[in-house]
């Protein structure tokens, strides 16, 4: 777990605190999303995490330890950094840039080759292919890859990720994501990553914290976030199109009505969002989609109607969400 | 070239000995620029207005004709060894620092931040990474300044600092021909010959190193 109680930071030469007393807590393998613009204090948040800025004042705790009380080299050894430029070490071979925690914390050889090895083909990456390449023969997508294998390798209970897919084109960017989310999920990560994208905060964080000069300002899972902005600066922050973002978040197949639709529909995969088959139906002239499940065989369908009344009670079920997360 | 051939067989010690001379006074002059640049070079490439200002006022420094460095030195230091070395070390410093100090601030920010957040300590930061990145460029600052300090100190036979310079003054005061070409041949090969040794360096380091080289 990742507790920030009345965290503060105020740079040298500076009349406003770039954060200001905030209070975050991120559960055991859950993912916190920071977001909001330039200047908000998400970067600055993160990088006081792992002591890359040092906090003016309050307490944070990682894994039970107040990290602002321990070494802060050893400190980062426990904790996985991404950043949004990769960094990778140019001069070393994709394997030692893997390596590199797992060296610094003097694990026999052995163990280290076959830990590259498995980290690699983690991020899926064939480490007979990739191991002993240098990391300028890479793509932008493939260098991220690195970059998260690099950062696991040491098995780190917390992740810290700055804007981990801001340098990848947006079809990439998308693959990348899910993949990424689910490693995450699958290992158990505590994950605290910054984004500028609403989009990608709704798809990757299980909570998704907004800031706004310094503080926090809504602190909440994406669907209360989208059914229920706490002001108008979240409102207008997660856009006007957030009832459509909000259908992304509805797998088809979740809410599917048996049988097949009355007329003839267009076919999608039932694990396609509410929103892709809304999109659908606008874009055929229908109001009904069939759903497939991956087998091939029919998994129910969608009406127009039901689309409405599903993001009604959705609606009604998020606002009435109890934010065990937010602190008073 | 078979008079130089004559000359130098007739004259083995003398040639010998200014040839040694030289050797020792740029070895030393370039020991003293490198245990100097390089530290004062890594220190001042943490700040970015210390490493403008250094570049500057070091900038300057290279504009003074080495002639003229050699006889600043005469009031300050008299003549010998000693302003020589002076001198020459004063003349071969701008190369490293500039280079050392530019080497290191121009790698790549995120890179350094990189290996900070993966938990390497300073020293390792320094050490690991961006002295091998910076190193291409801090070994031609190097190359650049011995090939300097080979060719100034053939001057220091002004101030009475010996060196080759000594066989090309008194081969002209003399009118003796063979004695001004053998020293104006070996210092020319003097000179090839260390930049020549510093390129063998340079591409050691840039395979080692790989695609960052």
């Amino acid at each position: 777990m990742i507790r920030l109680e009345r965290v503060s930071k105020t740079f040298p030469g500076t009349q406003r605190a770039s954060v200001e007393a905030l209070d975050l807590e991120v559960p055991d393998g859950t993912t916190c999303v920071l977001i909001g613009p330039s200047g908000c204090g998400k970067t600055t948040t993160l990088r006081m995490i792992n002591r890359l800025i040092e906090p003016s004042s309050g307490r944070i705790i990682v894994e039970g330890v107040d990290v602002t009380h321990v070494d802060p080299v050893q400190l980062r050894r426990r904790i996985g950094y991404v950043i949004q430029s990769v960094g990778l070490f140019p001069h070393f071979t994709i394997g030692e840039n893997v390596a590199t925690v797992p060296n610094l914390l003097g694990w026999p050889k052995a163990k280290i080759e076959a830990r590259v090895r498995e980290m690699l083909a983690l991020v899926g990456l064939d480490p007979a292919e990739f191991a002993a390449r240098n990391p300028a023969s890479l793509s932008g997508g493939q260098r991220q890859r690195v970059g998260v294998a690099r950062a696991l390798a040491a098995d780190p209970p917390v992740m810290l990720m700055d804007e981990p897919f801001g340098a990848v084109d947006p079809v990439v960017r998308a693959r990348l994501q899910r993949e990424f989310a689910e490693i995450l999920r699958r290992l158990g990560k505590t994950v605290i990553m910054v984004t500028h994208d609403i989009d990608e905060a709704i798809r990757m964080g299980d909570r998704v914290a907004i800031m706004r000069e310094g503080r926090l300002v809504q602190y909440d899972p994406p669907e209360r976030l989208l059914a229920a902005p706490a002001d108008a600066f979240v409102a207008d922050f997660v856009g006007s199109d957030r009832g459509l973002k909000r259908l992304t978040l509805i797998a088809g197949g979740d809410v599917a009505l048996p049988g097949r639709p009355a007329g003839p529909a267009p076919a999608i995969a039932a694990e396609a969002s509410l929103q892709t088959a809304l999109s659908l139906m606008l874009s055929e002239g229908t109001d009904a989609v069939l759903l497939v499940g991956q087998d091939g065989l029919p998994a129910g369908h969608l009406t127009l109607t039901h689309i409405r009344e599903v993001a009604a009670a959705d609606h009604a079920a998020a606002t009435s969400i109890t934010c065990h997360g937010r602190q008073a | 070239m078979s008079t130089v051939m004559t000359w130098i067989g007739s004259h083995a010690d003398l040639v010998g000995r200014t040839m040694r001379e030289h050797l020792v006074l740029c070895a030393v002059a370039l020991g003293i620029v490198l245990a100097t640049a390089l530290p004062l070079g890594a220190a001042l490439s943490r700040h970015p207005r210390a490493t403008a200002v250094a570049v500057g006022a070091v900038n300057t420094l290279r504009t003074i004709p080495s002639l003229a460095l050699l006889v600043i030195m005469l009031p300050v230091l008299g003549t010998g060894f000693l302003p020589s070395v002076v001198a020459l070390t004063l003349y071969g410093l701008p190369a490293v620092l500039v280079n050392t100090t530019v080497g290191l601030a121009e790698v790549d920010r995120d890179v350094a931040d990189a290996a900070r957040g993966q938990g390497l300590s300073e020293p390792q930061i320094l050490r690991r990474i961006t002295v091998p990145l910076a190193l291409p460029v801090i070994l031609a600052g190097i190359r650049t300044s011995a090939v300097q300090i080979v060719s100034a100190a053939t001057l220091a036979v002004f101030i009475g600092g010996g060196g080759l310079g000594e066989l090309i003054s008194s081969g002209m005061g003399l009118m003796d021909y063979g004695q001004l070409i053998t020293g104006a041949l070996l210092v020319a090969l003097l000179a090839i010959a260390t930049e020549a040794a510093f390129g063998v360096v340079q591409a050691a380091l840039a395979r080692r190193y790989g695609a960052a080289a």
